[in-house]
């Protein structure tokens, strides 16, 4: 069977590691043969494995399910698990996502940053008047509802929205689609007893829904596909109504 | 020396780990999660196509209840499960959902009215009950006998997991992210917490809890494919391991998936084949119906796996240059279905196949999935012999799957367990049984001794390459103790990761030095624990002298009750040992509710024991007494096999379930 010659590709990686104090960051490339099928994941372990075994990055499920490998391919914040190498320039250039904090080389710390956004906006469902029975039948939903906030609860928290995010730039304390989109999926579900004025207090500011210049990076990378744009519009009509209410 | 004192350590940020972790909290004891990525990370968010709890309200569900999840339980586990447990499991998997639902999962519900669905490659018109409108609906899965499995589309996992990690941030549980337990700090049978390693800047750390919880998921990656996540190697049952105190139960109940694809080895759910998707050979024939002519492709996951190989092995595979495969067809279903309920399945298609699985079919073939063993433990989730340590969900063996689980049990396992074992822990806690008294200078001892490992494996010079024995564990693994197993493959499976845990002692930690964030580091110490747990795998698996469940011997191909009903129990007992020390713990017959019998696939080989004909005319006795009685189907399981007082009081009460009592 004769084949096709594989390409060699050449893979640039910015390195750095915080905890060596005398590194700075700097490009290393290293070359590697494609195979067919080949993944950023499968590119990454082998130059691990067998070119530079300090290469720090996160992989976990490896199947663009958890949201955990999250970095710049050629500039863009996407997922390196799921990106196909064939799709690419045989000329790769890979980079931490920026705004988090550096663990080292590709490696993030996004759960710190998810965890400070999760506690702010509470993202859980307020309901204390509600003691669950659980030997009782369940509340029932309509199914379309449960559905729409399914969609919504699909994010990874991968942060390639906060990457793509223009304004977070100039407010380091901007919530983002990923925050934004959190609370609409609250807002959406009626299990979630909190009003509009609690939401309002939470995001009806520059830092919250008021923030977003609607330069629609996240809408662009998020590799969910979520409907962050219309989220975020729509947001902004109901924070928009509650201040004009108040 | 920096040592972090808390009521419960809790090892794990997954749904097992992390439903501990609020339990107890709720109960007023502290807790700290110890987690190698942020918890909604963890592989739990993997699991796609569902959980299983007896709700009953959709049409196909109709008629099912705790007793049936229960007989399908056991025939699924192929009578290697503790049936109390089970019980125990099946009465408070609705509890659980129905927890998950007030906590804010979007669970798919019933949709009143008419709708079409694919059943045996046919389309149908299932009618749903206006009353039932609103409520939990269920998909089909393989093995059961009722339309059981709930469902949010095939994002199962991710739902329950941010749900329940949302929880947690509500309830303030404190969680230490990139920490790894790399030993057990233990002293006279009981257990004072973990050394911990700063996967970040490399510190050493002791937590020293009064009650320990391991929830690390399975030790899938001791094979060299399979669907679990980077993270599942087994280092939560290996440092239970090497406490030479603790017991690991039946390792070498290994699952395979039948539908991973070829060759990353990402799970497709069970629920393409439950929503009506076919098996299809390189004739584009569905042949499942020949080998399985009632279950076909939803016989239980072991028998589809084996079924799938022994049709490659007959020249019947696609080639590949991957090896053979088969094909998963689920274009019957139509595209506004896929898009619906199987868009993770859609997406991992388009992403790493290049395929759109509404109009090709997906390349699969039976993959490493599931650890059915795991840290030993009684009902309470406590270890049998290491007071002070529990473990639950896929880490632990309290044995709810036997040698096969059903798909959408791991799941419901988690949140079940986890609620069980949060209370089971607080009375442990609330009793004096749990003060401890431990010398800081034991303390310092643990520390010194993983302090120690890290420094002689970054001085090291002319040693092994970690990669190389992990890489070569993982061939002989796959080739020697896989979906079918034999003798001689086995010995030999023994005496060559023998020979690699021998080496593994003489690491070395090359180029990467750092004793900070070092990947190479990681992965020598995983190593030479990856390596002692695929050495318990495999001597079980050797010395299990029959077929049952997944374990399934060529050269034993009968499920042997006469000799072989019965635990497989595993220590470690001197560090200087290079196997592990197998024994046995029976499994009683005369106590279950549920006597051996033939579970419906293929021919019936069993050798029975001879208590099994005596039991299973004690039950129908009683049986037939109390329904002429006129007792309630309470009453006569009571009777059968009581288990209702071994639950935390708030869990006791009869679930309301649609069209039976609600």
């Amino acid at each position: 069977m004769s084949e096709e010659k594989n390409r060699v590709l050449t893979i640039s990686i910015l390195r750095f590691d915080p905890h060596d104090s005398d590194d700075f960051p700097h490009m290393e490339s290293y070359e590697v043969e494609e195979a067919p099928g080949m993944t950023l994941f499968v590119v990454l372990n082998e130059i691990r494995e067998h070119h530079d075994n300090s290469l720090k990055f996160d992989f976990v499920c490896r199947a663009g399910i958890c949201g955990s490998c999250s970095m710049l391919v050629n500039g863009k914040p996407t997922l390196a698990c799921r990106t196909l190498t064939k799709k690419l320039d045989a000329h790769i250039t890979l980079a931490p996502l920026p705004l988090f904090e550096l663990i080292g080389d590709l490696s993030i710390y996004t759960g710190k940053w998810m965890r400070g956004l999760n506690e702010r906006l509470e993202t859980w469902i307020h309901d204390k008047s509600n003691e669950l029975n659980v030997d009782a039948l369940e509340e029932r939903m309509e199914p379309a509802l449960a559905d729409e906030i399914y969609e919504l609860d699909r994010c990874v928290e991968c942060g390639c929205c906060v990457a793509g995010c223009g304004t977070i730039q100039m407010r380091p304390d901007f919530v983002g689609a990923v925050g934004l989109n959190k609370v609409a999926r609250y807002h959406l579900d009626p299990r979630d007893k909190r009003e509009d004025e609690e939401y309002y207090e939470m995001i009806g500011n520059e830092d919250g829904v008021f923030g977003c210049m609607t330069l629609l990076g996240c809408e662009d990378v998020c590799p969910k596909d979520l409907p962050l744009q219309s989220k975020i519009a729509y947001m902004r009509r109901m924070m928009l109504k509650t201040s004009l209410k108040n | 020396m920096k040592v972090i004192y808390t009521d419960v350590l809790i090892i794990g940020g997954g749904l097992a780990g992390l439903r501990v972790a609020t339990g107890v909290k709720e109960r007023g004891h502290d807790a700290v999660v110890l987690t190698l990525v942020p918890p909604k990370r963890s592989h739990s968010s993997a699991a796609q196509g569902g959980m299983q709890a007896s709700l009953a309200n959709s049409h196909m569900g109709e008629g099912d209840n705790e007793d049936v999840h229960f007989s399908d339980t056991i025939k699924g586990s192929d009578w290697g499960a503790d049936q109390v447990v089970s019980r125990m499991f099946t009465h408070c998997a609705p509890k659980a959902i129905r927890e998950l639902a007030h906590w804010g999962v979007p669970w798919s519900r019933v949709q009143r009215g008419a709708r079409t669905a694919v059943i045996n490659a046919k389309k149908v018109t299932i009618t749903e009950k206006d009353e039932a409108h609103g409520l939990i609906t269920a998909r089909d899965f393989g093995g059961t006998k009722k339309w059981r499995t709930c469902y949010t589309s095939d994002g199962t996992g991710h739902s329950m997991l941010y749900a329940m990690d949302n929880k947690a941030h509500e309830d303030k549980v404190e969680i230490h992210e990139r920490l790894e337990a790399v030993s057990l700090i233990h002293e006279n049978g009981r257990c004072y917490g973990a050394v911990a390693r700063n996967l970040m800047n490399g510190e050493l750390v002791a937590y020293v809890s009064k009650a320990t919880t391991i929830a690390t998921g399975g030790y899938g990656r001791i094979y060299s494919v399979s669907t679990n996540a980077i993270i599942c190697q087994g280092i939560g049952q290996a440092i239970a391991l090497e406490t030479g105190v603790a017991t690991l139960g039946n390792m070498e109940a290994i699952q395979f998936h039948p539908t991973a694809i070829v060759p990353v080895g990402i799970l497709t759910t069970e629920g393409c084949r439950g929503d009506g998707g076919v098996l299809l050979d390189k004739d584009g024939y569905r042949f499942m119906p020949d080998y399985e002519p009632e279950k076909k492709e939803l016989a239980s996951r072991d028998v589809v796996s084996r079924r799938m190989t022994e049709h490659m092995r007959k020249g019947k595979g696609v080639k590949s240059r991957y090896g053979d495969h088969l094909w998963l067809d689920i274009t019957i279903l139509g595209r506004e279905h896929i898009e619906k309920n199987l868009r993770e399945v859609k997406e991992i298609c388009e992403n790493f196949l290049g395929i759109d699985p509404a109009e090709e079919w997906i390349p699969v073939r039976p993959t490493q999935h599931y650890s059915m063993g795991g840290i030993r433990t009684k009902y309470t989730g406590e270890s049998q012999t290491l007071q002070g340590l529990y473990s639950c969900g896929e880490a632990a063996c309290w044995d709810l799957h036997g040698f096969n689980r059903l798909g959408g049990n791991s799941v419901s396992e988690t949140v079940v367990a986890g609620m069980l074992v949060a209370e089971y822990i607080s009375d442990y806690l609330d009793s004096s049984q749990s003060n401890i008294s431990i010398h800081t200078a034991n303390v310092e001892k643990f520390l010194k001794i993983e302090q120690d490992k890290i420094d002689a494996l970054l001085s090291k010079e002319n040693g092994e390459d970690a990669y190389v024995l992990r890489r070569r564990m993982e061939e002989i693994m796959m080739e020697d103790v896989g979906i079918f197993r034999n003798g001689e493959d086995l010995q030999k499976a023994v005496d060559e990761l023998q020979e690699l845990h021998k080496r593994a002692k003489n690491i070395e930690v090359f180029r990467s030095k750092s004793p900070a964030a070092n990947p190479a580091l990681v992965n020598a110490y995983r190593t030479q624990k990856m390596i002692k747990v695929a050495l318990t795998v495999a001597l079980g698996a050797l010395l299990r002298t029959e077929s049952r469940g997944a374990h399934s011997r060529e050269d034993y191909p009968k499920r042997d009750d006469a000799n072989w009903l019965k635990r497989s129990i595993t220590t470690w007992e001197n560090e200087e040992d290079t196997l592990p020390t197998m024994s046995y713990e029976e499994i009683n017959i005369g106590e279950m509710e549920m006597p051996p019998g033939f579970r419906g696939y293929g021919k019936d080989l069993t050798l029975h024991n001879e208590a099994t004909p005596m039991r299973q005319s004690t039950v129908d006795a009683i049986q037939e007494e109390l329904e002429s009685q006129g007792k309630s189907r309470f009453e006569i399981q009571n009777a059968l096999m009581p288990f209702i007082d071994k639950l935390p009081k708030k869990y006791q009460g009869i679930n309301a379930r649609f069209g039976e009592n609600a």
